[in-house]
């Protein structure tokens, strides 16, 4: 083990897992907004907006995030989509965890006692404010587990922009072992600190489920 | 702007279907290797003295908390380094069997720890060791009560297996990257290569919701 070349690198590679991090939060804004979207139109009314979410759930958990990342950056220009490697990344990574997340959501609401939902709409609820003052609060709480999971899942999985030229953290890895060829400590420190960030997130979603715990 | 025609596909169909079985084989071996390997951590990690347990404890950590490329590029790199040069299919098999060994340990984990004690304990008093015990009472119950979330671990896999194509594995992703470095139409090609995947989550779904219900009526 070479550990002073581990030193010299460590600055370039905090720097790389910052990027890590804002390809994290920005997919992950976008996943959630996908997410609710896709959980409210499964569950709506209309048959076409059922069908719409369905679609969208099934075909992006249906097919490896990678070949949506390529569809996205190769294909789109051919299509007229031009994307920077950084946006078609948080938006590949943001659609695919988005379709995970709707799933997570959906369960939650699922998972909301029927009788509560009756109950507010006998004592005079409609059907907004039952959704806005008795599901979701109760739902809320049951989301946090399974969104968590989807969170560390996406930050793990934002390693894959790497082969779309996306100058984060495994990119700067494999960089690093073209001009040193030294894979054990260049991949060490990478992974060192996808640990920390990894179980960063997973400690704060333990806090949120203890803090929100209904019991 | 392009265009978009789908006939180009058709001369690359035997290579995209070539694809398609390296991805199912591969999906198929690291599959029981992560099967295999998920029971044994599991008996390791709750039966095993500390300093053989412990060490795979650490190892489970470290799978846990990195991505499954970094993973990869450090088998498939880091064994040259010191020496083992193995081949890339056999580096994307053990990587991938390791990834999703260590998520069904957990699972196994749990699912053991769930088994009756009463069953352990009806065993041990009709004779068997503690070896049997566990080999033919507390693990195939184990097993059977966290059939499903072992087989989603599956469907994670066949879809995480497109990643081997950066270590150079001739699967599906990596057949349709051939295609289109002769064609130039990436677009086509990766589309017809998720289709394919599509096709092949609904075949493994398929299977998987009848070897479930097989598991259900056998109880």
């Amino acid at each position: 083990m070479d550990f002073s070349l581990m030193q010299r690198v460590f600055p370039f590679f905090v720097e790389a897992a910052l990027v890590t991090i804002e390809i994290t939060v920005l997919a992950l804004i976008l996943g959630l907004a996908a997410a609710s979207l896709a959980a409210a139109a499964k569950m709506s009314k209309s048959a076409i907006l059922r069908t719409i979410g369905t679609v969208y759930v099934s075909l992006f958990r249906g097919t490896p995030c990678l070949i949506q990342l390529f569809v996205l950056y190769f294909g789109g220009p051919q299509i007229g989509i031009n994307l920077e490697p950084f946006a078609a990344g948080v938006i590949g990574l943001g659609l695919n965890i988005g379709a995970y997340m709707a799933e997570s959501i959906r369960g939650a609401l699922v998972a909301v006692d029927r009788g509560q939902t009756e109950a507010a709409r006998t004592i005079g609820f409609s059907r907004f404010q039952t959704l806005r003052k008795v599901v979701l609060p109760q739902a809320a709480r049951l989301m946090i587990r399974p969104l968590g999971v989807n969170t560390v899942a996406l930050l793990k999985g934002s390693a894959l922009v790497s082969t779309i030229s996306v100058v984060e953290l495994t990119y700067t890895a494999q960089r690093f072992i073209g001009s040193t060829y030294k894979p054990f400590e260049i991949f060490g420190v990478a992974a060192l600190l996808y640990m920390i960030m990894v179980y960063a997130v997973a400690r704060v979603v333990d806090l949120l489920d203890k803090r929100f715990a209904i019991v | 702007m392009q265009g978009l025609d789908f006939t180009v596909v058709a001369p690359y169909w035997d290579l995209l279907l070539i694809g398609a079985w390296w991805t199912a084989v591969l999906t198929v071996s690291a599959g029981a290797l992560s099967f295999v390997g998920g029971i044994l951590f599991a008996v390791i990690v709750l039966y095993a003295p500390k300093i053989v347990a412990y060490p795979v404890r650490a190892l489970m950590w470290v799978f846990m908390g990195t991505p499954l490329l970094l993973q990869l590029f450090l088998i498939y790199f880091g064994l040259v380094q010191i020496g083992i040069d193995i081949p890339a299919l056999a580096a994307g098999i053990v990587g991938l069997g390791l990834h999703f060994a260590v998520y069904n340990a957990d699972i196994i984990r749990a699912g053991i720890v769930a088994v009756d004690v009463g069953q352990t304990e009806g065993a041990r008093s009709i004779g068997f060791g503690k070896w049997q015990t566990l080999r033919h009472v507390v693990i195939p119950q184990a097993i059977r009560n966290t059939a499903p979330p072992i087989g989603g671990n599956l469907i994670a896999l066949l879809k995480e297996s497109s990643i081997v194509s950066v270590i150079g594995i001739a699967e599906l992703v990596h057949s349709a990257q051939l295609a289109i470095s002769e064609t130039f139409r990436p677009f086509e090609f990766y589309i017809t290569a998720a289709a394919l995947y599509y096709i092949l989550n609904l075949v493994l779904e398929a299977a998987l919701r009848r070897f479930e219900r097989h598991v259900e009526v056998s109880r």
